[in-house]
């Protein structure tokens, strides 16, 4: 039972529920308190030992529940199989034992069999689904399914009429025994290769591009940005105070030592206290940018645990807070009246420069951090570059997220050549990890 | 060797134990919760209890420590909490008062050195002598250690904390044992019961996380409630204990922001009793419900859906009601 508890695990581990070395090591001590026989008692105690948050425990009492239906139906035969194993020892197993074998129709003795061939295959190695089909053949194969192939074919050329049910009688099994073979394969891809196979995805979404993503990965990326908001907040939501050694607090420390006769036992140095960040995210949210916007949004409210000053604004034509309409509704409905209410309209920028201007100044101050995202393609109207200074000068910072590659700018109608001398920086994002970057680099300038 | 001392963990033998001991004290345990104290002390690891406010965290340490006849250290952690009240402080005061005090003797002693050297040696002995145990203003963590028979130590809310903090603490939480620069390592000779809180105001990390048994209190179904709401206030009737424990869990089900916990549950009881009610009424509930929710918002929701509520409270407990009386009747 040491090896299932390991293999357990192991099936953990695969599906993102990180167990250290040494938990594996106090789940096993408390399998050694609590013992096998109580199956719930069991899931209880793992749980409580192995997850480490309430999204561990689901996945662990579902894996739990996959891994150990069938290692109570081998536990209980195992007498039987022993006996058994001793007979035929370790050489391949004999097709009439196999044949015997389905038609005594004990279940017990099957599922025995059949675990044991499963674990000479290998099959805790399955990684995906299309390994199936290949695992089933080799718990088949290991548990002499050959023989019974061979006997097959014998009777098939048989001409006598017993040949013939004797034929049909084996085809029987031999479909029951796939049947069989591929529910285990499939069980163990389950335990085993899901978890993988999402990370797979996943890490696939991350560098798809943004604009080439489909129906069915949105919601996947809604979770995957979900993920890298939790990240970037664990990160950036540490105490934003330094102690600035060597700065004497002469009040606070003379105040606290008035008790001990002025002498200063306790000395109190001057602490700094850092900015909160504060982002004004300035999104395009015409036809070609607005998938980007989308994502950059839910990303930012997302991590409203670090960042919880933030102010978005929209335009194409004119320049409008969107703010209320992000409150207010489910966040794809939001996004989609934001894009109805902003979206017509030919792109100015300088319009939205000036709209900001007359309407918003306000807004941005020395701790802002300006994130423009858009492609600066302004429909060769006037880009106000002197208005785009000017809220460059007064922000923390100018970060242009830019859509378009670096060989695109300042092509055809594009304005970016008159911004970007005051952008702090402008980087091209295509990919979820270039936004997760992006928007890291502005967090960690507040650290 | 200190295995011989009696500690007051005894009665840890099983979880059944664990379940009705803390039922002696009032605590109802669920099995997943009486689980982990028995591991926790199997293991000797301390238990992160995560749930919502209000569900009996904090209670279930001072119950444990009730039922176990143990002196209970707590540690209320909020940020800015450093080692020096959590851990241990110097008497700075009475350290200073005594070298006034001895201030002459000091002056007599080093008067008798012949030189500079050797009133310097009679100066440093003497300092060892101010930072010795009798000057040690013990904290909770400290003194949890230096309990004889054990004791329950509860770190709450441990997410209000600062990360430094955490980090100080796994020390602590992984060997039980504390350092003090100036006298050496005071080791726990019984380990005790750590019980940590946390409400999840900031992700704990990794590794404290690693070094705990992980339990997860949610709100309870409702026998369970039934059955604290009995414990806390014996004297509510039957009738109005299930009235009032389903529309509390009706409640919850609404969209509420600040579900009512078990704790606003006991004090509802608690306030229905003062009124003399017998039955759940929905003047009483509507001029009663800010014991239960404690935004504007939610008493203006559910006051549209008190009718409702009070309704299915009463609902299936009258349909039970006349199932069994027809045979007494027939």
């Amino acid at each position: 039972m040491e090896r299932a508890l390991t293999n357990f695990i192991r099936a953990l581990r695969s599906s993102e529920v990180r167990v250290s070395t040494g938990e594996a090591l106090d789940a096993t001590r408390a399998v050694a308190l609590i013992g096998y026989g109580d199956r719930s008692l069991l899931k209880e105690s793992l749980g409580c030992v192995l997850a480490k948050s309430e999204q561990e425990k689901q996945v662990h009492d579902r894996l739990f529940d996959l891994y150990f239906s069938h290692s109570e139906s081998t536990s209980k035969s195992d007498s039987h199989s022993e006996e058994s194993q001793a007979e035929n020892g370790e050489s391949q197993p004999a097709p009439e034992n196999l044949i015997e074998l389905m038609q005594s129709g004990d279940e017990a003795a099957i599922s025995t069999a059949m675990e044991r061939a499963a674990e000479a295959a290998g099959i805790d190695d399955i990684r995906f689904s299309t390994q199936v089909a290949y695992y089933a053949q080799q718990i088949i194969k290991q548990m002499g399914g050959e023989g019974l192939q061979e006997r097959l074919l014998e009777a098939l050329q048989g001409r006598e009429p017993e040949n013939e049910t004797d034929a049909q009688e084996l085809i029987d099994i031999r479909r029951d025994l796939t049947m069989r073979a591929r529910e285990r394969a499939e069980r163990a891809f389950d335990i085993f290769g899901a978890g993988e196979t999402q990370q797979f995805r996943d890490d696939f979404a991350a560098e798809k591009r943004l604009s080439a993503l489909d129906r069915y990965d949105m919601e996947r990326m809604k979770t995957l940005i979900a993920k890298i908001a939790k990240r970037l907040a664990v990160k950036h939501s540490r105490r934003r105070k330094k102690r600035n050694r060597g700065q004497l607090d002469t009040r606070r420390t003379m105040r606290a030592n008035a008790g001990l006769d002025g002498v200063p036992f306790n000395v109190i140095w001057r602490q700094k206290k850092k900015d909160r960040p504060k982002i004004v995210a300035i999104c395009d949210v015409s036809g070609s940018v607005a998938q980007y916007v989308r994502f950059l949004l839910l990303l930012l409210y997302s991590l409203a645990d670090a960042v919880p000053d933030i102010h978005a604004f929209a335009f194409s034509h004119r320049l409008k807070p969107v703010d209320d309409i992000l409150a207010d509704n489910e966040f794809e409905q939001a996004m989609t009246k934001i894009i109805r209410e902003m979206g017509m309209g030919s792109t100015d920028y300088g319009q939205a420069w000036s709209d900001l201007k007359v309407n918003h100044e306000s807004i941005i101050d020395r701790r802002t951090t300006v994130i423009v995202l858009g492609d600066g393609r302004s429909n060769y109207g006037d880009p106000r570059a002197d208005l785009f200074r000017e809220f460059a000068q007064r922000a923390k910072s100018m970060i242009w997220l830019n859509p378009e590659g670096r060989a695109l700018w300042g092509t055809g109608d594009s304005a970016i050549p008159r911004y970007l001398p005051f952008c702090t920086q402008m980087s091209h994002v295509a990919t979820l990890k270039d936004l997760e970057r992006a928007v890291d680099e502005v967090l960690s300038a507040y650290g | 060797m200190a295995k011989d001392i009696s500690t007051g963990y005894e009665p840890l033998t099983s979880i059944e134990a664990v379940t009705s001991g803390l039922a002696t004290v009032g605590y109802i345990s669920t099995r997943e919760i009486s689980t982990s104290v028995f591991l926790a002390h199997g293991l000797r690891k301390p238990i992160l209890i995560e749930g919502p406010a209000g569900v009996g965290k904090t209670d279930l340490a001072q119950s444990l420590a009730k039922w176990l006849d143990l002196p209970v250290l707590r540690l209320q952690c909020y940020e800015g909490l450093d080692e020096g009240k959590a851990l241990y402080e110097w008497k700075y005061g009475k350290q200073l008062l005594y070298t006034q005090i001895l201030k002459e003797k000091l002056n007599e002693l080093i008067g008798s050195a012949d030189n500079l050297s050797q009133s310097l040696g009679k100066l440093s002995s003497f300092e060892d002598l101010f930072f010795s145990e009798q000057f040690l203003e013990s904290r909770p963590l400290l003194t949890a250690m230096q309990q004889p028979a054990g004791s329950v130590l509860l770190i709450d809310e441990i997410d209000k904390s600062d990360e430094e903090f955490e980090a100080f603490l796994l020390e602590v939480l992984s060997d039980y044992q504390v350092t003090v620069p100036e006298i050496g390592t005071i080791r726990a000779n019984v380990p005790p019961i750590v019980i940590l809180t946390s409400n999840n105001v900031r992700e704990l990390g990794d590794a404290l996380k690693r070094r705990c048994l992980h339990l997860h209190i949610g709100f309870p179904d409702a026998a369970r409630e039934r059955m604290i709401v009995q414990a806390r206030v014996p004297d509510v009737t039957e009738s109005l204990l299930k009235q009032l424990v389903s529309f509390v869990q009706g409640v919850r089900e609404t969209d509420v922001k600040k579900r009512p916990s078990i704790s606003e549950t006991v004090d509802w009881a608690r306030t229905l009793l003062l009124m003399h009610a017998n039955v759940l009424d929905e003047n009483f509930v509507r001029s009663t419900l800010n014991v239960l929710l404690k935004h504007e918002s939610d008493i203006a929701a559910v006051s549209k859906e008190i009718p409702r509520l009070v309704r299915e409270a009463a609902g299936p407990d009258k349909a039970g009601r006349t199932s069994s009386g027809y045979p007494d009747l027939g």
